[in-house]
């Protein structure tokens, strides 16, 4: 984009960025249909992996926590619990240990 | 000082099927290849994939599917001050994203402590009110998050959660005029068309203060470097709030209530806030801490042409090349140091695009003989402030701005 815009620039001898990117601006936007990706990854399999797959998944795909840091248990928990308390991840009480000890068993330190 | 791992890249091609034969490899990429990438932070993991499935986006770094959070890698930086639409980075915080925007439909509307509640099609926008131009970087409040020690949880990014762009739109200031702020009015909360899975989940929004929000430079932008905005970073319509952290650039938005009370929604008064210590930092496991909501950004600066781990000319002349922000200040200037911040030398400043942009420097420097160096670079703020050349520590990961390096080898 801004190539284009610098070679008009020079094209034209026009000094000023700020003009030739405004002649650029839309003056009407443009409807947008598209499609985001979604992901069908689980969880490795082990103690407790039903319980997260089946559980944590409808908020968020599977690599955001694959994707974290080794942490102790206790953060675990702290992070479990924050999903159920401030953003409301309807997870059974039943589920909460074993989500914890799955996590601590896979990223654990 | 910290070492710029993050321009440490090593791109890898992983092969999934292992079975392929070699022949077919030599020919072609596979389509079912993947290209990888390491951010290297410490402790790991450090392995991500590039990704190119998301719309209107070229290649992106994926830390999270869904919802998306995409991570520019770095090497666009050394393209030029403007970050480019298909690289700018992407996040989002729930899942409920539309995906189809009629924009004859779409309205914006305004109300709350006003006189006169607005309801404002993209029309009215784009010509009924006075259009305004800025440069201006958006910057997660996260950025580098993944180089925190010891690491916190959360988006673990690198150094790309961060661009620049020059936003047009309208001024806030003009479309609150418009609506009649009544007298009492103390802030402006934003929220956008992105929902949360859960129902009883709280639905994203972020509140401005009154005066702030009427400053003449909050805008609500509806192209970016010349077009719209990719649906991903917040088409039709973004917040764009010069000088702050990007959670207050509500994206999508289509909804401003004026407030007679301070904010106490889950975003603006519990999320998204800081120690309010110098560089947002305290130790580890400190508590009893006075939290506030994060709000103006600190200066940065990268070296973009040169990643750890590279081999350069002992003796030559070598081209140091990067880009620097002031945040919530212009860029007074950028040094370098080649001796782990005994010196400092100035480098020189590219052009002024306006002082909430990227700027980019340059110098030319020898290194006198053969070895390891470490290459730093530091900017200082029109305010005055300068980085640090300590990182700074917070349990969220936010607002990390210390002096970054490269390690290189003079040969």
């Amino acid at each position: 984009m801004f190539r284009i815009l610098l070679s008009a620039t020079i094209l034209l001898g026009v000094a000023s960025m700020l003009a030739i990117a405004h002649a650029a601006t839309p003056s009407e936007l443009k409807p947008v249909k598209v499609d985001l990706p979604d992901s069908d990854k689980m969880f490795p399999d082990g103690p407790g992996a039903d319980a997260i797959n089946n559980n944590c998944l409808a908020c968020h795909s599977a690599d955001m926590v694959l994707n974290q840091p080794a942490l102790s248990k206790q953060a675990w928990a702290t992070e479990v619990n924050k999903m159920i308390n401030n953003y409301k991840a309807p997870i059974a009480p039943e589920d909460v240990g074993a989500i914890v000890n799955y996590l601590t068993a896979l990223k654990g330190n | 000082m910290a070492e710029n791992r993050a321009l440490h890249h090593k791109v890898t091609r992983r092969r999934l099927l292992g079975a392929a034969g070699i022949g077919a490899l030599a020919l072609s990429k596979p389509s079912w290849a993947q290209t990888m990438i390491d951010l290297p932070l410490p402790g790991g993991p450090d392995a991500r994939e590039i990704t190119t499935a998301f719309p209107q986006k070229g290649p992106m770094i994926l830390q999270r599917t869904r919802p998306p959070l995409l991570e520019t890698p770095f090497e666009v930086f050394d393209k030029g001050v403007f970050t480019p639409n298909d690289q700018f980075y992407v996040r989002w915080h729930w899942a409920v994203i539309p995906t189809d925007i009629d924009t004859d439909k779409f309205a914006l509307t305004v109300h709350g402590h006003v006189n006169q509640p607005l309801s404002l099609s993209l029309k009215d926008i784009l010509h009924g009110l006075p259009g305004v131009q800025l440069a201006a970087v958006n910057q997660c409040s996260g950025n580098s998050r993944g180089f925190f020690e010891p690491r916190v949880t959360g988006g673990q990014w690198a150094n790309g959660a961060m661009g620049n762009a020059l936003w047009t739109g309208v001024r806030l200031k003009d479309v609150l005029d418009k609506a009649g702020v009544k007298p009492g009015a103390v802030q402006v909360r934003f929220k956008g068309l992105e929902e949360p899975v859960v129902a009883d989940a709280p639905h994203f929004m972020k509140s401005l203060d009154i005066d702030h929000a009427r400053d003449g430079e909050v805008m609500i932008a509806y192209a970016m470097n010349g077009e719209q905005l990719p649906l991903v970073n917040g088409f039709p319509l973004r917040l764009v709030v010069p000088g702050w952290y990007a959670t207050y650039w509500v994206k999508m938005l289509n909804d401003i209530e004026v407030l007679n009370q301070p904010d106490t929604n889950y975003w603006t008064k519990v999320a998204y806030t800081i120690p309010d210590t110098p560089h947002a930092s305290i130790k580890p496991g400190e508590t009893n801490v006075k939290m506030i909501p994060i709000n103006r950004m600190v200066p940065r600066s990268f070296v973009t042409n040169i990643a750890s781990g590279h081999k350069v000319s002992a003796a030559a002349p070598t081209t140091l090349r990067g880009i620097a922000f002031g945040g919530d200040y212009g860029v007074a200037s950028v040094d370098y140091s080649i001796d782990r911040g005994k010196n400092w030398r100035q480098a020189q400043l590219g052009k002024d695009e306006g002082k909430y942009g990227f700027r980019q420097w340059e110098t030319q420097l020898t290194l006198s003989s053969p070895g390891k160096y470490s290459l730093s670079t530091r900017c200082t703020n029109s305010n005055g402030v300068v980085q640090p050349d300590t990182p700074n520590w917070n349990p969220a990961g936010f607002m990390r701005n210390v002096v970054e390096s490269v390690d290189v080898l003079a040969v």
